[in-house]
């Protein structure tokens, strides 16, 4: 099918996630903000939770993908893992930057401050976000698209081989974190029954709403791609066509001046 | 392979010797950099000492951005990338060439930089060793990095601008290893300092193997 002839990036299976994430998100903000409790010490602060677990997760699992599209291109030199990765790189660094927001607003009442720089996840995250807008410059650099492709991969895998490294060297820097460390223990777990249940409805939504972005957000990079690759040829037909048609308007132009 | 690292690099540094900006240019903004930061923590001598590590390496890594323009401005006249990959020279040799001839430049700023923070901030050495073995490793890792983004930006018009968003957040972890080692090695704070040259080692051993295996790719680009 040629761009020309699409007139929606939708189909019936977006439209089948679309509508269980819109039914999910009434009900996730239901659970969040209606059913459940508020928690013991953090009183209603908990539910901002259930947005920010999520979407730092999304985040992490977007730049996963990246990481990874940016691999298979190396390999396979093929412009679809390329726009799965660029895709993926664009969703990452909206969530991203959503977990940083909710967490600073979570945290001013928590810590009394927007930004805890002894917190490693928060400090390591910005680093992220850096690394991946950065990512996204590189994108944006106007390019034959294979190049493009190549410099995107590497700098996609440098950010990712990076996290590990960031994340070990801040957590050594700020020597003790105000993170909560790990809230959910198997067994004796601190988050009652629908606290818990509230946040992992929150990750399971969060990854069908990455999915139905990436669908779209996929369908239209990949249709950037092919008006790039045939809009030149389209601009030369039209061109041609033009001069065709000023030839002939010329030619009867003489033809009306002859006449007279 | 050895024979062609040190071609590039000799190549590097002999221009870099004869036209003299390295001396004339980066070499005088680094230590202007040192004189802006003595004004905006205004003449505090106990907070310059105490932040001697970090100011230090944020100095050095805005120099090592121009130094790195400069390495790949070098290739972008004249066609010089075209006959580097007409010369049958593995990317890997090119890679680790220039990334030898940036080493060498940085470790001279260095030691201009170290000349320039004892007078200037007038820091204690308590442990010299460590201070001298931090910095060789953070040159490596900066230099590693470096030569990759170098080759990434080179010939692009915007280098100049996507050179350090790119460079800088990939640096953060050897900002942060070699500013708690010489805070170390300086005495300004009780950390291990070994250890977080243990740390800046592995950062960059990841750097060097990983600008060995990718410049090629990118190379290719030009």
């Amino acid at each position: 099918m040629s761009p020309a002839e699409v007139t929606s990036t939708g189909s019936r299976g977006t439209r089948v996630i679309g509508s269980i994430v819109l039914a999910g998100i009434v009900f996730h903000v239901l659970l969040s903000f209606v059913w459940s409790d508020p928690d013991a010490d953090q009183g209603d602060l908990v539910r901002i939770m259930y947005v920010h677990v999520p979407s730092a997760w999304l985040a992490y699992m977007a730049f996963t993908v990246t990481a990874f599209g940016g691999v298979m291109y190396l390999w396979k030199r093929s412009l679809w893992w390329d726009l799965v990765a660029g895709a993926s790189a664009e969703i990452g660094v909206v969530f991203c930057a959503l977990a940083l927001v909710t967490g600073s607003i979570w945290g001013r009442p928590t810590w009394g401050t927007y930004w805890e720089w002894t917190d490693v996840r928060i400090v390591t995250t910005l680093v992220l976000l850096l690394l991946y807008i950065g990512y996204l410059a590189v994108r944006r650099i106007p390019a034959d698209p294979h190049q493009r492709s190549r410099r995107a991969a590497v700098v996609g895998i440098i950010a990712a081989l990076n996290i590990p490294i960031v994340r070990f060297s801040v957590d050594w820097w700020a020597d003790r974190t105000l993170h909560q460390k790990a809230t959910v223990k198997l067994g004796g777990t601190e988050l009652d029954g629908l606290m818990l249940f509230a946040l992992f409805f929150g990750l399971i939504l969060f990854t069908l709403i990455y999915v139905w972005m990436m669908i779209h957000r996929f369908r239209i990079a990949w249709l950037d791609e092919q008006i790039d690759r045939h809009g030149l040829d389209a601009a030369i037909a039209e061109r041609l066509a033009e001069s065709t048609s000023d030839v002939t308007r010329a030619v009867g132009l003489t033809k009306t001046g002859a006449d007279l | 392979m050895w024979h062609d690292v040190r071609l590039i690099a000799g190549k590097d540094l002999r221009i870099e010797w004869r036209s003299q900006v390295a001396t004339g240019q980066v070499a005088p903004f680094a230590i202007l950099v040192l004189v802006l930061f003595g004004f905006a923590l205004d003449a505090d001598t106990v907070a310059l000492r105490t932040f001697t590590g970090g100011l230090y390496w944020v100095t050095v890594l805005f120099s090592a951005v121009l130094a790195i323009q400069r390495s790949f401005a070098l290739e972008s006249a004249d066609g010089n990338r075209d006959a580097l990959r007409l010369s049958g020279i593995e990317p890997a040799a090119i890679f680790f060439g220039k990334a030898t001839a940036l080493v060498v430049q940085l470790v001279l700023l260095e030691v201009l930089l170290g000349a320039g923070v004892a007078v200037l901030y007038s820091p204690s050495v308590e442990d010299f060793p460590l201070l001298v073995a931090t910095a060789g490793v953070a040159t490596i890792g900066v230099a590693a990095a470096g030569t990759l983004y170098g080759v990434l930006a080179a010939g692009l018009r915007v280098r100049e601008t996507i050179l350090p968003i790119l460079l800088l957040p990939v640096l953060a972890p050897v900002l942060i290893g070699a500013t708690r080692a010489f805070d170390d090695a300086l005495g300004t704070v009780a950390v291990n300092g070994w250890n977080w040259l243990a740390l800046l080692g592995l950062t960059a051993v990841v750097y060097v193997a990983f600008g060995a295996l990718a410049f090629g790719v990118l190379l290719e680009d030009s």
